[in-house]
């Protein structure tokens, strides 16, 4: 009874009532359009994060000597194999390692030219560190890695370059086989990684190569070039890795020999022959638990001063400062948009709140005759409140449903690299708050019209 | 024991230093079954005399007893129970919900008595039938006449079979002829064994019922009661009706 009452009172005044419910739809629907655009970011910042190694990977890079240790300079060995073999005797916490001698190189090939981001010798190891998975051929070993062969592994970046993207071709062009020229050497392609993208890129791409099937679809079609191929700059940079078994690159570019330590020119300028060590430009590792990072960095360190002879010039990059920033984003991020659909409910509360006492100044008579005929305080309190709760309610509801087109609008507008997701979780907490607001709102009001002395009520005119 | 007892009941107002008694100690005794009538010029106090009796106003002193219950001792829902199961109002304006039909208005009162919706939809078309509305159950109340409209109140006073029901100036609005059919409909009521109080200020009016109270600046000044009845007062009765 108290619900027909109520509905019957929603729709007596149905272009009122939706006005009043537009603050809440308004409200909710902010809030989960919000917290889906948050959720893409997440989810785009976490796959990234695993495409560059994880939480796990920590990398030591040579840097400048401190001030206080200037004058040992001639001492300093810089990052050498010597610490990794260091390292892995004695740092239990290491799981797998993987030095780095990068180098810069313009790659020839099929009348093309192309300069790679990344050029680096490595272990057969690094493609496990670095998440890197070989779709074509294989990756080298290290029987490779021993014989110093000339064969390398690429990512699809430098195939799209020399030889075509698939996009471009139309067909997938696997060039294992053929030969590279790298700084004019003849390198032989044993493999390639497979093409690096995000989950939503993937979707679209695969959208489009669906599209492309039907001729009716076909336009003129516009080369947007790499750079403005959507998709994080991880995945960009990622599909631009080429590897080289380490030692070739030691032996046949003698690497090690002339790489300074990086940055300044005043650093220092130990050539292998201080250790007869090949220099790395940096060193990967994996450590066993991110939990234990701290003290893993300490175990690292340890062993790094003693082969360093306490010279520092190493320093450790690891990916938990990036991934702070993440989460310190995607905080504000939330914060902002919370305040922004908190804000938008608030408003949606007082026009609610502004309706109902409205309502019950032009219902006091109504209310004298229910109260004179045995309505308890009660009974009106609750009647009133039902209302301002029914208005909410019917408003969260609908703001629900406009979330969602809101959602699809804004990603078909303006199309991001993160896809919004609307999750379970935040419809039923905008759905929750829509609740509370009807109900905060109708206090107040139900309250006012409660305490109606009948007598005056019914007097009034 | 009368129904009601009214023992020295005074109301007073403060407006600033000034007091003003709507009420100035009055005791009165209304039994089972009577029909009587209030009668005063505005601003005599008898509205303020029935909104006490009706439990929708408290006494400033005195007490007030109505079928047993100390009406000044009771809470908020106690008197809400009272209003809703022992009292029925008939009003000048009629007062029925515009949005609602008769039907609806006359179950009103059996919704805050929590009775299922069945049984008070069977009793509401009986208090209609009694006061011959049943065939306007379903109209709005602004789609009938005043007289109309004023049975459906009157269904809607009976409905929950009260011990007492008060109308305040029944036929205020309402044409003569129209107002005597009302007041032959309160007098069938009155013959069926019904409690009636009418409060008006037109004595010819209140000369269809055998018992009359005069009120006046708070007062009771006159009282007439039916078991001392005047042939001419009773002249005047028949003469109204």
């Amino acid at each position: 009874m108290l619900l027909a009452a109520t509905f019957n009172q929603i729709l007596a005044h149905k272009f009122r009532s939706v006005l009043t419910m537009l603050g809440v739809i308004l409200g909710v629907s902010s809030l989960v359009a919000m917290s889906a655009l948050v959720a893409g970011m997440e989810k785009g910042a976490r796959e990234a994060l695993i495409a560059i190694g994880g939480l796990e990977k920590v990398r030591v890079v040579p840097q400048d000597i401190p001030v206080e240790q200037r004058h040992l300079s001639d001492e300093a060995v810089g990052v050498t194999l010597n610490d990794v073999r260091a390292l892995q005797q004695s740092a239990p916490l290491v799981t797998q390692f993987s030095p780095e001698m990068r180098l810069s190189a313009t790659f020839s090939a099929n009348g093309k030219t192309y300069r790679p981001w990344n050029v680096s010798g490595v272990w057969p190891a690094a493609c496990l560190l670095n998440e890197h998975v070989i779709a074509h051929g294989r990756m080298f070993n290290e029987l490779d890695d021993e014989m110093a062969r000339n064969v390398c592994v690429i990512g699809t970046a430098t195939r799209d370059e020399l030889w075509g993207s698939p996009e471009k071709v139309g067909r997938e062009i696997i060039p294992v086989g053929e030969t590279v020229f790298i700084n004019g050497m003849p390198f032989t392609i044993i493999g390639m990684f497979e093409h690096y993208e995000s989950e939503q890129d993937r979707k679209a791409r695969l959208l489009a190569a669906s599209e492309a099937k039907h001729p009716s679809r076909k336009g003129i079609g516009r080369d947007r070039g790499w750079r403005a191929s959507r998709g994080g700059y991880v995945f960009t940079f990622k599909n631009q890795t080429v590897y080289l078994p380490l030692n070739t690159v030691w032996m046949k570019f003698r690497y090690g020999a002339t790489q300074l330590a990086i940055s300044s020119g005043k650093t220092s300028r130990t050539i292998e022959g201080a250790t007869g060590d090949p220099r790395l430009s940096r060193l990967e590792l994996k450590i066993a638990n991110v939990n234990l990072l701290s003290e893993a960095l300490q175990q690292i360190r340890n062993v790094l001063m003693t082969t360093h002879k306490g010279i520092e010039d190493f320093t450790f990059l690891t990916q938990e400062d990036w991934a702070d920033q993440i989460k310190v984003f995607i905080h504000n991020a939330r914060l902002s948009g919370g305040l922004i659909a908190g804000v938008s409910l608030l408003v949606g509360a007082i026009g609610i709140m502004n309706i109902m006492l409205a309502s019950i100044s032009e219902r006091v008579r109504e209310i004298g005759i229910r109260k004179s005929v045995g309505a308890a305080t009660s009974d009106i309190f609750l009647q009133i409140l039902a209302e301002s709760l029914a208005i909410a309610v019917l408003g969260g509801l609908a703001g629900l449903g406009v979330s969602v087109g809101l959602v699809h609008l804004l990603s078909s507008v303006s199309p991001t690299d993160n896809a919004p997701i609307i999750r379970v979780g935040p419809l039923i907490f905008a759905f929750v708050s829509s609740v509370i607001v009807g109900i905060l709102a109708g206090l107040f009001p139900a309250i006012k019209a409660a305490r109606l002395n009948p007598i005056q009520a019914l007097r009034y005119d | 024991m009368a129904l009601v007892e009214l023992r020295n009941v005074s109301k007073i107002y403060r407006l600033g230093d000034e007091e003003i008694r709507a009420l100035d100690d009055v005791t009165l005794d209304i039994a089972e079954g009577e029909f009587m009538s209030i009668v005063g010029p505005s601003g005599s106090g008898k509205s303020t005399l029935m909104h006490i009796l009706g439990c929708l106003d408290s006494p400033t002193k005195g007490t007030v007893k109505l079928d047993g219950v100390m009406i000044q001792d009771a809470s908020a829902r106690q008197l809400a129970a009272i209003r809703n199961r022992k009292l029925g109002f008939v009003f000048q304006f009629f007062n029925l919900l515009p949005r609602l039909n008769v039907l609806q208005n006359v179950e009103l009162p059996m919704i805050y008595s929590r009775i299922p919706a069945r049984e008070r939809h069977k009793r509401a078309l009986a208090a209609l039938e009694s006061v011959e509305m049943a065939n306007r159950a379903k109209h709005r109340p602004s789609q009938l006449s005043g007289g109309q409209q004023q049975r459906a109140a009157i269904a809607r006073a009976l409905v929950n079979s009260p011990r007492i029901i008060f109308a305040d100036e029944p036929t205020g609005n309402l044409d003569s002829q129209t107002g005597h059919a009302i007041l032959s409909l309160f007098r069938d009521l009155s013959q069926q064994g019904r409690t009636i109080v009418l409060v008006t200020h037109d004595s010819k009016i209140a000369a269809v019922t055998p018992r009359r109270i005069e009120i006046r600046d708070g007062k009771i000044v006159d009282e007439l009661r039916p078991t001392a009845p005047s042939p001419a007062k009773q002249g005047l009765a028949s003469a109204a009706l």
